[in-house]
């Protein structure tokens, strides 16, 4: 018995010897019992980017599986999720993870970057990892558009329609741009071709690069700690990266997987009907819930705003807000000193009211449905 | 007092090694069973109509038809009588063809050759093609399972 564990113990070091001339694991391995997280009254909010990633991967699993069985077409994509649904075994639980997964995925990115952008995590020498979250931001909110459409239902239908006609608004690129990603003036099969184009090969490539990017820095330069914590004096308290904060960070995975399983399981995804070109849209029409506020905020901007569109007015603004977004570390100079950054703060909480208010606003208000 | 220890950690351990084996096989089932694809249900067909007349169709020829999701092969020996087959080759299920100058039914993909009765006679083919029943009714023509 004790010959046959110390056997193993001599293959596996074997083993490690053979990798490590070649790839280095002991510097891996310092790299690893080194690195620690910083603990403080705001430690909560770092396991909101794992808990992200995890839904990521969920993403990556669940829609490999869903490629078995879907087929890209405007005859059979709808046939094909509702065979999905009815015929394949677990296919209502795999699709219901997927659709589930994407609105928590987003859930949980939006608290992940809106705790970053309180505590400043994005300021010097943390501004790469802050210019790739907020890239990914923009690549998962792609991914949620273009697999909306992917069902050929009646309501992503019309919300493609929409959401194509507003890029198409854009001056100057707009109705190229817009031509590009319907394959034509209108939704077609041709748009169905391209948004699975899209969704199952571009963006995943693009989120392979910029997430490899994002996780890579975040490991590099570790967790930043909040300025507030940082400025007080005494040496922050941490605790070991490993085991002690993977193992918390694998509580927040399960939470999130039980949250899931949860939720496919009682609330499975819906299929509605099969989109028909020639038939009216349908009343209560809107966009995913994510971008349910600026879908509000375009309904109360005025046809005309002097000589402008109002649409326009409103897809530019938005765009600005974006671009702004993006590059809030070189913008915030106080924070990038260590100083106090009011104003930065106070933008962020009017941006997270006017958020939720103009989502809830977009399913409470009358016609808002 | 360390056996005590020692059992307690055992406990805990085997419990959370259980737990986590229960989570990995409540993921790996379904998705197991989801990987194995559904037999199409669906209603058998055992017949379709033909969608042509019987006198467009030339002695010594051949034309494939749909049979529900498979193909069909429609014949017209030179003598003239009208025989259906299921055109899936016994072998690799390739689709078979009528051969006009030979006088008989071939896969291309290996070489199989079949009589006019359907009967495998040269290459690979372990068996038969399903014979299908031609009924004409004047100008109509049904082809249905089981001769």
């Amino acid at each position: 018995m004790a010959q046959s564990r110390r056997a193993r113990a001599h293959r596996v070091q074997v083993l490690k010897n053979w990798l490590d001339q070649r790839i280095d694991l002991a510097g891996m391995r310092q790299f690893v019992e080194h690195k620690v997280v910083p603990v403080h009254r705001h430690t909560v909010w770092y396991y909101f980017g794992g808990m992200t990633l995890f839904l990521f991967i969920v993403q990556v699993l669940t829609g490999i599986l869903l490629l078995l069985y879907y087929q890209p077409s405007a005859e059979q994509a709808f046939e094909s999720v509702q065979f999905i649904m009815t015929q394949v075994e677990f296919g209502w639980l795999i699709r219901s993870i997927h659709g589930w997964s994407a609105n928590l995925l987003i859930a949980t990115m939006m608290i992940h970057l809106f705790s970053v952008y309180f505590t400043r995590a994005y300021r010097k020498p943390r501004e790469l990892t802050w210019i790739s979250g907020v890239l990914l931001l923009g690549i998962m909110l792609l991914f949620g558009f273009s697999g909306y459409l992917l069902p050929w239902n009646e309501l992503s239908y019309f919300a493609t329609k929409v959401g194509t006609d507003l890029v198409a608004q854009l001056p100057v690129i707009g109705p190229t741009v817009g031509r590009i990603l319907r394959g034509g003036d209108e939704v077609t099969g041709a748009t169905l071709s391209r948004f699975y184009g899209i969704h199952v090969a571009l963006l995943p490539l693009l989120t392979t690069g910029i997430l490899g990017v994002h996780v890579f820095l975040v490991q590099k330069q570790g967790m930043s700690a909040p300025l507030d914590i940082e400025r007080g004096g005494r040496p922050v308290r941490t605790m070991p990266f490993f085991p002690n904060f993977l193992l918390r960070d694998l509580v927040g995975w399960l939470s999130a997987l039980a949250v899931l399983a949860a939720l496919a399981a009682y609330s499975p995804w819906d299929l509605g009907s099969k989109a028909d070109p020639f038939a009216a849209a349908p009343a209560g029409i809107q966009p995913e819930w994510y971008f349910v506020f600026m879908f509000q905020t375009l309904k109360y901007i005025p046809a005309k705003i002097v000589w402008i569109d109002g649409e326009i007015l409103g897809v530019v603004v938005f765009s600005l807000v974006g671009l702004w977004l993006w590059l809030v570390p070189f913008l915030d100079h106080k924070a990038a000193r260590g100083e106090d950054s009011p104003l930065f703060f106070w933008i962020g909480v009017s941006a997270l009211a006017y958020i939720l208010i103009f989502s809830i606003l977009g399913y409470v208000a009358p016609g808002g449905k | 007092m360390e056996n005590v220890e020692n059992s307690r950690r055992g406990v805990t351990l085997f419990l959370l090694w259980s737990g986590f084996g229960a989570l990995v096989v409540s993921v790996l089932y379904p998705i197991v069973r989801y990987l194995v694809p559904p037999k199409i249900g669906g209603p058998t067909i055992s017949s379709v109509p033909i969608p042509w007349k019987p006198a467009e169709i030339k002695a010594n020829s051949g034309r494939l038809f749909k049979f529900g999701s498979r193909p069909g092969l429609l014949i017209k020996t030179p003598a003239g009588e009208l025989r259906a087959f299921g055109a899936t080759c016994t072998h690799l299920n390739c689709t078979v063809q009528y051969r006009e100058e030979k006088q008989d039914i071939w896969c291309a993909c290996h070489n199989g050759i079949y009589d006019l009765n359907g009967k495998n006679i040269s290459g690979p083919p372990p068996r038969p093609l399903e014979a299908y029943k031609v009924n004409v009714r004047g100008e109509q023509m049904i082809v249905s399972k089981g001769v």
